[in-house]
């Protein structure tokens, strides 16, 4: 049973991951850029519910819908302030720039907020759930965090492919010369990937700090990364790409922390990222590029 | 550039590292240096070797590399190791650190070559990720080394310190896990600081004005019409990608010996000191060594300038760095800036005819 478990936490690991993911690889797959400060988006949203619940003392429920809503409009500011004019710019800019902008999240958090952890009150306040007879418990936020993530990937899939925004985006991804012949608003479908990778880093950053609850400046940069890598893993600019990279790399965190060391899970997550990546170059559902001449 | 264009230029790069020693030293002597500026010297020149050796690889090669903070921490935990071991055998602590140098900068360069076969066949951010992976590996896997030895030679454990087994009468514990190393002399001074970064820009600048250094180039601008007059892309990647390493090796060495302590941990040598280590790179230009150790100072020495103002100071160098990005890179500032230059250009032209 304890095996068991332990797949069921990294599951819901990955979930968080692969939600994080979906924000990284929307915007690589579309405006083409690596947005460094996405995992300090979430840090952001944990924050805005901290407040909201914890010192408000408000539902959580107010305090999600509030972290959702300032996320998406601090993304769209961010977009609009910092990466817009750099559009045209060489990718190794906008990267600066992005590293500027999380820097300057996690300042802001740090001058508000100080730098002791904070500890955050988990927004899931279901019982859990025990199964063969009190052998294997389930904690109501694993079952929350993965029943999100499906419903997050069915809501994004259908929204990609069934509205006209969601063509735009697909379009605008393809080819953004001839998208914007063809009538598309690039800077609005760009600034609208934006708004849904905040909203979804709001949503990753309460299922991540309910799971583990303590919150500094610093909480968003390594998960971060992590889905980052998650979503290099699963192919850059792929949704289910994203879902397949963050689940398994949950699993294989979480395996590696309770039967291998705690210490060596970050590295052994890594070495996995780089042996998928040497034999398929491009992630597990990348698309192969070929080098015209 | 012709090749006499080239010597000055260079000339002045070497000028520029010189100067600034010999104010550093005059200010030092005549008792005009803080204790503050006094903490940054070595630092400094260690950012600066760092963000030039970078620039070989992101500038001259075209490589996006996150990982520059691995290959410091390899140079920096082998030299650190080899000046504590020698401890007995070798009294100078000048030639420790000289032995230091060179085994540091071999490892990390070695290593460079190791990681360097699989890698540089990715692309662009595949590259970045794969890079940053492997930096942190490095970092994950010294974290949990423990390395001691008695009479009966080295020991190694994985788990803890009394895992290595060690002989309680002879046994010496050299590194800690995540405690690291410590008792390393502090040898570093500013004045070897700046004789490695003369030899890093020596390296460095002898290697682009060289027919290998061009075959370098001519990747980054086209890889497959290198490939088509017959240049090695494999062999000239390796090889500017460990040298690059070798440099960052030898100014963890450099690191190292400035500390007493020395740990493996997410602050020292984490992705984030490699991201540190190329936003100089990219801020100070691509492929321009000068302007890479200009911004390695310059963003160095802010924070440090800005204490008085405390919790501020790194919000302050966020904007800063927004803001000069979008100066420097953006289309409209670019526009912005040119016209403001006629302007300039016109008024003097003008004030000349009229004269």
């Amino acid at each position: 049973m304890g095996f068991l478990s332990y797949f069921i936490s990294g599951v819901s690991l990955g979930a968080v991951y692969a939600i994080i993911a979906l924000g990284y690889t929307m915007v690589y797959g579309i405006a083409r850029m690596l947005n460094f400060a996405h995992g300090d988006v979430i840090m952001v949203g944990g924050f805005v519910i901290f407040t909201i619940v914890s010192t408000l003392g408000m539902p959580p429920f107010v305090g999600i819908v509030t972290a959702v809503a300032a996320c998406t409009v601090l993304g769209v500011t961010i977009e609009r302030v910092a990466y817009r004019p750099l559009r045209e710019a060489s990718s190794l800019a906008v990267l600066i720039t992005a590293i500027g902008v999380s820097y300057l999240l996690q300042n802001i958090a740090l001058l508000v907020f100080g730098s002791n952890s904070r500890q955050f009150t988990p927004i899931v306040t279901l019982p859990n759930l025990v199964l063969a007879g009190g052998k294997l418990t389930i904690s109501s936020t694993t079952i929350v965090t993965i029943i999100t993530c499906i419903v997050i990937m069915i809501a994004l899939t259908l929204f990609i492919n069934k509205t006209r925004m969601g063509q735009a985006m697909l379009a605008v991804s393809e080819d953004r010369g001839a998208a914007s012949l063809m009538g598309i608003d690039v800077n609005k479908t760009i600034a609208v990937t934006f708004a849904i990778g905040s909203a979804l880093a709001a949503i990753a950053g309460a299922l991540l700090c309910s799971a583990y609850p303590s919150l500094t400046p610093y909480t968003g940069s390594m998960p971060g990364i992590k889905a980052f890598t998650a979503a290099v893993f699963g192919g850059i600019g792929s949704v289910p790409g994203a879902l397949i990279g963050g689940i398994v790399l949950g699993i294989i965190e979480n395996l590696s922390k309770a039967y291998i060391s705690s210490q060596l899970s970050d590295a052994i997550v890594f070495a996995v990222l780089i042996l998928v990546l040497l034999i398929r170059p491009t992630g597990i559902l990348g698309r192969k590029i070929n080098e015209k001449v | 550039m012709t090749k006499k264009k080239i010597r000055i230029q260079n000339a002045v790069t070497y000028g520029m590292v010189l100067i600034f020693w010999a104010v550093v030293e005059i200010m030092d002597r005549t008792g005009n240096l803080s204790s503050l500026l006094k903490g940054l010297l070595v630092p400094l020149c260690m950012y600066a070797i760092l963000a030039v050796s970078l620039n070989l690889t992101v500038g001259i090669l075209g490589e996006l590399s996150l990982g520059h903070a691995g290959f410091m921490c390899l140079g920096a935990f082998s030299g650190a190791f080899l000046t504590n071991c020698l401890e007995g055998a070798v009294p100078s602590v000048g030639v420790r650190f000289f032995l230091a140098l060179l085994l540091g900068a071999l490892v990390a360069g070695v290593f460079g070559l190791l990681i360097g076969i699989p890698v540089l066949r990715l692309k662009g951010d595949y590259l970045a990720i794969v890079t940053l992976a492997f930096g942190e590996i490095i970092k994950n896997l010294i974290n949990v080394l423990y390395v001691g030895y008695d009479a009966n030679g080295f020991h190694f454990s994985m788990k803890d310190t009394t895992s290595l087994g060690l002989d309680k009468e002879t046994g010496v514990i050299l590194i800690k896990g995540a405690q690291g190393i410590t008792g390393t002399p502090r040898a570093a001074t500013f004045t070897i600081g700046i004789l490695l970064l003369l030899l890093t820009l020596f390296i460095v600048l002898n290697l682009i004005n060289s027919r290998t250094g061009r075959a370098v180039m001519s990747i980054r601008d086209n890889r497959i019409a290198a490939e088509s007059v017959g240049i090695n892309v494999t062999k000239y990647k390796l090889m500017a990608f460990s040298i690059s390493a070798a440099l960052a090796g030898m100014a963890g060495v450099l690191y190292a010996h400035s500390l007493s302590t020395l740990q493996a941990s997410s602050n020292n040598f984490g992705y984030n000191k490699s991201i540190l280590i190329l936003v100089f790179v990219v801020l100070g230009g691509l492929g321009n060594m000068r302007g890479s150790i200009i911004a390695a100072v310059l963003l160095t020495a802010l924070p440090e300038m800005l204490r008085g103002l405390n919790d501020y100071r790194m919000l302050i160098y966020a904007i800063v760095l927004i803001v000069m990005t979008i100066f420097n890179s953006s289309p409209k500032a670019i526009e912005l800036r040119s016209v403001v230059m006629d302007k300039i250009r016109h008024k003097k032209t003008e004030k000349k005819e009229a004269a």
